[in-house]
Parts: structure tokens; C-alpha cells; sequence
């Protein structure tokens, strides 16, 4: 892979995390790309760790109009109306994100991407989904899953003071060393839409609630057309029902999923920062270990809730899929 | 999302932050978005190239500026209207008094020293304000909260003490790489470069060795009109030939171990060697004296590369001449500082000269320059995270009434599942000399020991203090401040120099010293037991604090529990600091007490720990560093004794 060798300029820069990763992984960084869409709080604080780590190149995604709104949990965007006016997310994201690291190319992309053909997606290493319909996460991540090139697929979500992060990549082979050998590992991941039809019966009854929550809200956004951004308190009642419905199906109790969770991921419009900076945080590690091929990455699900403060992983997989 | 009531803390709220570095940028931010209002920040250090990798609210056209008002200029650029009232001067100065700290509503760091963490430990704990107190390293992290009574104090748990080697393992007898680097930094680059006033170490060898310290000392003198050349390669055979030499005269020493093999520079560098340095092409342009840099003048370009024995002694001769050629003012001035490229390239080449002398793998530059300079390694995303968890006990701190305090670690490998894990936190320990005022113990010779030992090596080392206050009941011992009067400075001055029992207020097996740190606004008690013998090895200082106990184990679910900036003693604030490396998945806070007490170490600005991380294979003891302390030479005086 390897090659060139890293720049002085680079070298300096980067000196602290090479201690971390070694000089091979930050070269695997800087020829990678990765593509990001659903500008909020926390996928803003992923795109400043990814930039910050030196990936070759960084494309946003985020057609909607800046609104005041968005500037509460993201700091990319500088809240001075004359600014942020008439641009996009992705517009005014770009032009901060380019500012914390002048190696990395951050560019803008337009457009429903998930329409965008397998092509489109063959250019990047790294797939980020964010704020984006249950479909549409199916959909990008069947596209990327076609290529025979491994993309990486993430979707993050963060509700309240909760935080929700995917991993899909595949059939992932890497090496580490134990001791004195060096030992191939090979992970596979299900799909996003494989993990969620994993019955719910056939988890672990200790498993994060959150996970089951989180689906029950999905399912409900997607039912009623909702974008994420929509659904309020309004709708806790008929996402009570929802639950009640979906339990039945799945041959489980209605108190796996408390109320209170169910209130407070529907009431908590907007993010709440802290929580962006670790789910932000834990994602970006997780993409660095993907395109270094160093460290053990999740897999393949991570759950936290501030409530608890557990950060928890979860393997949502059928075994019979050999996943 | 916060609640009302939460919010309505926060928006009260006065915060202090203490650092403004890798996890005091991620802090300033998710505070200032997590609607604090009032936020002070103190940082005494200015902005370098390598922190540009983490602390991103600094650009490239920042380096050298303070690091606490750019943060404060960055982040109000997205949140214009919130008051951050910058810093930039040291958490230790007078002014930041217990009034200072008093007026916030909870104290934030984002240090990476020990010392000053347990002086905001303690100005905290008498001011009575929450402290919640954080570290990380690479991949690993944690959050931890401090409140008086209810909570244990920063110090209710000893930290590990650093890891320190004998003198003998340095001077005469090294195993590992880090033996070397030490060598080659604080005996042979100080001799060379540094303070010739200096004790230093660097002839002394296991065995009273037939050659008197006169001689040495000719040696290492660039002799007037002497040909730089000539004197790189004298030094060179001196060091790795002649004293190896000696060394392997006394057979003792070699029984058990690996025989080292002198080199000379006749055997590794024909004379060619002039010819190329001589090739004009690769000289620097410019006499800018930081630009100076022998790598770059023999074509050696990546700081990656593990040198061969050759290009290390070319590397050693051309850095040498180098510094007499360009930057011949500094020598005699000189300490060793990472970020000196010259520096690092010397104190590179020697070790691994060293080291392939003894049989030690070598190691590149890169990875000399980390051990040497003892670099924290470090990225973003943790920081991120643990800015997060900081800012969520914060917010639970303002609001009084809510007792679900967390402990949060951030771990590398998952843990029962989990990548973040909350830890209830623990009662304060009874026994902990800083929060519950127990009284220690001193063990001492109080006819040998002076008042001085006692002073340098228990109250400001071991305990933290900086400006110390000693009483023996209602006699003034010593003390330290600005406005005291000459007759009272020469006193104490003079107690310093007698030994325990014939100070003015004779101190003997029974006493009780009141120790105090009036600017921490820290006491504690301390009985004085007499004590004839102590063991050289073990016991170099000839005496033994003791008397806090670990607390009981109350942990639930801990697998893994970390502390960072684990720095050591206080002694001196320039010097380089010990690191404890610690495996990844079996880390255990130490007492002071189970740690090996060989030498001594001193603090420095920064701290580290440095796991296991590269695949590489690293060499775990490889990160710690020791500074020798100047009673060494008394030490191995003691031993020779046998």
C-alpha cells in the first residue's frame, strides 16, 4: 500500500496519532475517501475527528437550508445570518471543515444520493448515513455491499441523549499481533437491513433497550413519512400503539421497551451536545480502524444513553447467516 | 436533550477549565454548545505544529500563541455572545487562590501533570468546589468526579509512582533501550552540551575504577583549536570504546549477563567519512540555528528509518560537529528538549550506539524522540468523547440535588461489552493525608538526616507542596515566601543545613511536624519515628513516608482502571518525567508503597502513559523516563562502601 512515504509537513503534523496508529495507517488515511451525509450535531463532530486524522478526502452531502435550529448542537456553522443564508449545510460545513486541516480535500455533493447508481458510490472507502429515512439506509447500504470494492457503511443517530451507531463492513479481514504472532481475524457483518430483521426473541435478554426503541421510531418514520426531524411528543401516543404492535409480532414483552425511553428519544428534538462529541468520537474511531485495517472494529452495533452512561457494543447478527 | 431544569443550571453556571490543550479544546466547545455562559480557562502554554492534530481550534498561523485566547477567540466565533475569560499563566501562581477557585461552580481539568492536578486537588477540596478531573491517552480515557465528603479527592488513591532505575543500570549495566536513551541524554548529551558545573555521572562504573575523575573530566573538554572532527571521534571512542572497555575489566559485573562490545570509530567509520561531510550540497543554506539538522546534512530523510550502527555514528559525529559549528554559544547551556532537532538526532545516535553495544535493538528516531521526550501520544476522538462524558457529570454537579456521580472509563478493547463504562465512585478514603487529615508516618535517621532532605525529598516530592510551611508545635522550622525578613531567611537557611536533631526545635523519634502549603491552604501531620539503618537500595533517601492506606476495594464491575498524567514526584519542574507503561487490558492503580522505590524522578510539564499500542512490537518499559538525581554520585559513594 505503502509507497510514498509521508511528507515532512505531514510528519509534524501528525506526529502524536502516528504514535497511535503507526506511520503505514496514516498513509492508508491519507488516500481514503469518504462521504458523509446528514449534517447535525453529531455527524459534525465526526467530520472534524476525520479531517483532523488526515483522510485523503472528505464529500458532504446536505441539501436543506440552514435554519437556526441547526445551529444549536453543530459548531461548524457560524451563526451570523448574512453568512449562513441561502447556503446549504453541506455549503457552510465545507468551508469550516477545511479550515482544521488544509491537506484534506472537502467538497460539496448535491442531490438525493440515494438514488445515485453503485458508480457513485465505488469512489469513496467510507460511507457515513445520517438523518435519513429507514429506505434510504437500505438502499445505500445494498449499493455499497454490490461493489466489489469494500465500502465501509455506517448510519449514526442520535436522539435526546442517546446515540445509536451501524457497522457494516462486510467481510472484513485484518491482521493484529498477539504476543509474538501475527494473526488474520476475519469479521463478517450482516447488512443493516439483515441486523434488523434478526428476531428479537433470539437476542440476549440483557441487551441495550435502546436498540429496540430506536426501531420502533424508525418504523414509525417510516410508516408515516416522517424525516427524523419531524416526529415530537405529539406523536408518542400512536408510537406507544406502534410498540405494543411490533412487540406482539415479535413474541416479546411490551416493558422490553420502557415508556420514559420511548418519551424522551421523541420529545429531545435536538441534540444534545455532549452526547454528539461521543458518538462523534466513537465513530470516527471506528472509520479510522476501518480504513487503517488496525484495531478490532465493532461489531456492529453501539448504543449509548447518558442516562446510564453505558457505551455499549451489541453483535445484532444471525448466526445461520455465518455473520 | 437538557431539560428546563438542567438548562437553567447550566445557563447560571460559572465553570473554570483548567488546560486548554487536546481535552480542554473538545471541553471549551461542547460546553459552549451545551449553553454554558461563564467560562474561565487557564493555560500557561502556547500553541505548537504537533498539537494541531487534536486541538483544533487552532490553525498553523496560531503557533506560539496562547493557547487559552485562541481557544476563547475560536470558540466565540460560533457562539458569539457566551463570556470566556482566558488565562494565560500557570493553575500554580498565588493568584489562583482558594477565593479564586471559589467562585465556580465546578472546576473542570484537562491537565496533564500530576502536580498540578494535586495542587487543584487541594485548592478544590478547601474551597469546597466539585472538581471533576479527566485524562487520555491514545485510545484510552476517564472521567472521574471529586466531591469533598462525598467522594473521594484526587489523592484518596496514590498514584503509581514512576518507574525509576538504579544508577548502576544506567551507567554501567543497561538492558534495554530506555537505559540507553537516559544515558545518552542526561549523562552524555548534559555532559557534553550542558551546565559543566554539574555532578554528573556519566564515568562512574560499578567498580571503583582505577581512573580519577580528573582525567574524565579532560576528556570531555573540546581542547582550544582542537579539529571538531578529531573531538567527535575522541568523545565517540571514549564513551562507546575506552569505558566499555574498563567496564568489562571488572568480571563480576559480566558473570550473569551479556558482555557488551566496545566500538570505535576507526572500526565503523574509515576516514572517509570527512569526505562527505564535506559535500557542500547537503549543507543547510541557512544558519537559522532550529533549522540545523544533521539528518537533513547526510541525507538521512525518514525520522522512520532504523539506522544502521554506521549512519548512527555519523549521524552522532556530524550532530556534534553541527553544534559547535553553528550553534557553539548554546553549549554549556544547553538541557535537552524534544523539539530541538539537533538534539533529538544526538541523543538518537548515542543510545543506539549504546544499545548496539550492549546488545539492545535499535530503535529509529521517531521512536527515540517519543521515549526521550517522553510524547504523550494522543488523538481527537478521545478527547471528543471524554469532553462529552466531563460535561455530562458537570451538568449533574450543578444540580445539587442528583447523587448519581459517575467515575466513566474509555476503554480500548470492549469490557463486559462495553467500550464506555460507568463506575460508581468511592467514599472518600479515611486514611487519605489530603481529605481526612490523617497523620503520616516518617521513618528517619534524625541524626544524619538534615533538615533539607526532609524538605526536598518528603514535603515537596512526595507531597505535593510547593511552598511549604514547617512546625514543630509552635516553632517555626522553615518556611518560604516573599516578604520575609533577612534574619529569618538566613535562619531558616541555616536550619535547612542541620540535621534533624539539632535544629532550634530538635526534632527526635516522637515529634510531630505540621507541614503546611498556606497557597493550597493544605495540612497534614506527620509522626517522626527514629530510625538507625536503611537499606541503599531500597531506601536511597534514608527516609520512608508511609501511613495512607489503599482504600478498601469497593469497585463493582471494574476490570480496568486508568490514570493518566501520572507524573511523580514534584521535585523539579524543569526536568523530565517518569511514565508508568501499563498494559492495556490489566491496568491497576498502584500505591505508592507497592512500587519499586529504586531512584528518584522528577516532574516536568507534561506526563504520560504509554500503552502497548503500536503492532510493532514495543518494548513496554521502553517509555518510562528517569532522571537521575544529583545525590546519585552519594548513592554509589554508599555502595561502594561494600
Amino acid at each position: 500500500m505503502d509507497g510514498e512515504e509521508l511528507t515532512e509537513q505531514e510528519t509534524a503534523l501528525y506526529d502524536r496519532q502516528i504514535r497511535v496508529w503507526g506511520a503505514d495507517a496514516q498513509r492508508r488515511l491519507s488516500k481514503s475517501h469518504v462521504l458523509v451525509s446528514g449534517l447535525k450535531g453529531t455527524v459534525a463532530e465526526f467530520c472534524k475527528n476525520i479531517v483532523l486524522a488526515g483522510v485523503g478526502s472528505l464529500t458532504l452531502i446536505d441539501d436543506r437550508p440552514v435554519t437556526e435550529d441547526a445551529l444549536t448542537a453543530n459548531f461548524l456553522i457560524p451563526p451570523d445570518e448574512n453568512l449562513y443564508s441561502g447556503k446549504t449545510l453541506a455549503d457552510i460545513c465545507c468551508d469550516s471543515l477545511k479550515e482544521f486541516n488544509p491537506m484534506v480535500r472537502v467538497s460539496v455533493e448535491k442531490g438525493d444520493f440515494s438514488n445515485f447508481d453503485g458508480d457513485f458510490f465505488e469512489k469513496f472507502d467510507v460511507v457515513v448515513v445520517s438523518c435519513c429515512s429507514l429506505t434510504a439506509k437500505k438502499t445505500i447500504n445494498e449499493k455499497c455491499r454490490k461493489l466489489s470494492k469494500r465500502v465501509a457503511f455506517y448510519t449514526v443517530d442520535c436522539r435526546d441523549s442517546c446515540g445509536e451507531l451501524f457497522v457494516d463492513l462486510k467481510n472484513y479481514t485484518y491482521s493484529k499481533k498477539k504476543l509474538d504472532e501475527t494473526i488474520e481475524c476475519q469479521i463478517q457483518y450482516p447488512s443493516f437491513e439483515e441486523a434488523i430483521a434478526v428476531p428479537w426473541k433470539s437476542l440476549p435478554r440483557r441487551m441495550s433497550k435502546l436498540y429496540f426503541a430506536m426501531r420502533v421510531i424508525e418504523r414509525f418514520e417510516e410508516a408515516e413519512g416522517h424525516t427524523p426531524g419531524q416526529t415530537s411528543i405529539e406523536d408518542l401516543p400512536k408510537i406507544l400503539k406502534l410498540r405494543k404492535e411490533v412487540c406482539e409480532a415479535q413474541s416479546v414483552n411490551e416493558s422490553l421497551i420502557p415508556d420514559s425511553l420511548l418519551e424522551r428519544l421523541v420529545a429531545g428534538t435536538s441534540e444534545f451536545p455532549p452526547v454528539c462529541a461521543i458518538i462523534g468520537g466513537i465513530l470516527g474511531q471506528e472509520v479510522i480502524k476501518a480504513i487503517s485495517g488496525k484495531g478490532d472494529p465493532l461489531k456492529n452495533f453501539f448504543l449509548f444513553d447518558a442516562v446510564d452512561g453505558k457505551g455499549v457494543i451489541e453483535d445484532i447478527s444471525n448466526p445461520n447467516n455465518g455473520s | 436533550m437538557a431539560s428546563e431544569q438542567q438548562l437553567s443550571a447550566i445557563k447560571g453556571a460559572k465553570v473554570l477549565m483548567v488546560g486548554a490543550g487536546g481535552i480542554g479544546c473538545e471541553l471549551l466547545k461542547t460546553l459552549a454548545l451545551s449553553g454554558f455562559r461563564d467560562i474561565h480557562i487557564i493555560d500557561m502554554d502556547t500553541i505548537e505544529v504537533s498539537n494541531l492534530n487534536r486541538q483544533f481550534l487552532f490553525r498553523q498561523s496560531h503557533v506560539g500563541q496562547s493557547k487559552a485566547k485562541v481557544a476563547r477567540d475560536a470558540v466565540l466565533r460560533f457562539r458569539p455572545h457566551i463570556s470566556i475569560t482566558p488565562y494565560h499563566a500557570n493553575v500554580k501562581d498565588s493568584d489562583f487562590n482558594v477565593e479564586f477557585f471559589k467562585q465556580f461552580n465546578v472546576v473542570l481539568n484537562g491537565l496533564d501533570n500530576l502536580d498540578a492536578r494535586r495542587h487543584v486537588n487541594r485548592l478544590c477540596l478547601a474551597g469546597n468546589v466539585p472538581l471533576i478531573e479527566s485524562g487520555t491517552t491514545g485510545f484510552l480515557g476517564q472521567v472521574t468526579v471529586h466531591i469533598k465528603g462525598k467522594t473521594e479527592c484526587y489523592e484518596c488513591q496514590p498514584k503509581p509512582a514512576p518507574k525509576s532505575y538504579p544508577v548502576c543500570t544506567i551507567t554501567s549495566t543497561p538492558s534495554k533501550f530506555i537505559h540507553c536513551i537516559v544515558w545518552a541524554k542526561d549523562l552524555l548529551f548534559a555532559k557534553l552540551f550542558g551546565d559543566r558545573n554539574q555532578a554528573n555521572d556519566l564515568n562512574v562504573r560499578s567498580s571503583d575504577a582505577a581512573n580519577s575523575s580528573e582525567q574524565a573530566e579532560d576528556v570531555f573538554e573540546h581542547r582550544n583549536n582542537e579539529d571538531i572532527e578529531q573531538y567527535g571521534r575522541r568523545i565517540y571512542d571514549h564513551v562507546f570504546g575506552y569505558n566499555i572497555e574498563v567496564a568489562l575489566s571488572n568480571e563480576e559485573t559480566w558473570k550473569n549477563r551479556n558482555k557488551p562490545k566496545p566500538i570505535y570509530s576507526r572500526d565503523v567509520l574509515p576516514a572517509e567519512l570527512n569526505q562527505q561531510n564535506g559535500n557542500a550540497e547537503n549543507k543547510l543554506v541557512t544558519d537559522d540555528p532550529s533549522s540545523v539538522s544533521a539528518m537533513a546534512s547526510l541525507g538521512l530523510k525518514n525520522p522512520q528509518d532504523i539506522w544502521s550502527v554506521t549512519e548512527n555514528s555519523r549521524i552522532f559525529l556530524e550532530a556534534l560537529k553541527l553544534f559547535y559549528e553553528k550553534r557553539e554559544k548554546e553549549i554549556g547551556n544547553l538541557t535537552f528538549d524534544k523539539d530541538d532537532q539537533l538534539a533529538v538526532e544526538f541523543v538518537t545516535a548515542a543510545a543506539n550506539i549504546r544499545a548496539a553495544s550492549f546488545g539492545i535493538p535499535l530503535h529509529s528516531l521517531f521512536e527515540a524522540k517519543g521515549i526521550a521526550g517522553n510524547i504523550v501520544h494522543a488523538v481527537a476522538t478521545t478527547n471528543a468523547i471524554i469532553a462529552g462524558l466531563i460535561v455530562i457529570e458537570a451538568i449533574k454537579v450543578l444540580q445539587n440535588g442528583t447523587n448519581n456521580y459517575r467515575m466513566t472509563y474509555c476503554l480500548e478493547h470492549p469490557s463486559k461489552k462495553m467500550l464506555l463504562m460507568p463506575v460508581e465512585p468511592f467514599e472518600p478514603n479515611k486514611s487519605c493525608y489530603v481529605c481526612s487529615e490523617t497523620p503520616l508516618l516518617l521513618e528517619v535517621n534524625t541524626h544524619h538526616s538534615k533538615l533539607r532532605d526532609f524538605v526536598e525529598k518528603i514535603v515537596k516530592a512526595k507531597l505535593g507542596m510547593s511552598f511549604p510551611l514547617i512546625m514543630h508545635g509552635s516553632s517555626l522550622l522553615y518556611e518560604v515566601g516573599d516578604d520575609l525578613d533577612e534574619s529569618m531567611v538566613a535562619n531558616y537557611a541555616a536550619n535547612l543545613e542541620k540535621v534533624l536533631s539539632e535544629l532550634p526545635s530538635p526534632v527526635t523519634n516522637g515529634t510531630i511536624l505540621t507541614v503546611e502549603d498556606l497557597q493550597q491552604e493544605f495540612s497534614c501531620n506527620i509522626n517522626v519515628k527514629h530510625r538507625e539503618e536503611f537499606d541503599e537500595e531500597k531506601e536511597p533517601d534514608g527516609m520512608v513516608l508511609s501511613g495512607w492506606t489503599q482504600p478498601p476495594e469497593k469497585a463493582k464491575d471494574i476490570d480496568v482502571s486508568i490514570d493518566n498524567g501520572n507524573g511523580v514526584s514534584t521535585l523539579k519542574a524543569s526536568q523530565a518525567v517518569s511514565v508508568e507503561a501499563e498494559e492495556i487490558d490489566n491496568i491497576e492503580v498502584m500505591s505508592t508503597e507497592t512500587a519499586a522505590k529504586k531512584r528518584k524522578i522528577s516532574d516536568m510539564s507534561e506526563s504520560s502513559e504509554i500503552s502497548n499500542r503500536k503492532v510493532e512490537d514495543v518494548d513496554d518499559d521502553g517509555d518510562e523516563i528517569v532522571m537521575l538525581d544529583d545525590d546519585s554520585a552519594d548513592c554509589i559513594k554508599k555502595r561502594r562502601v561494600h
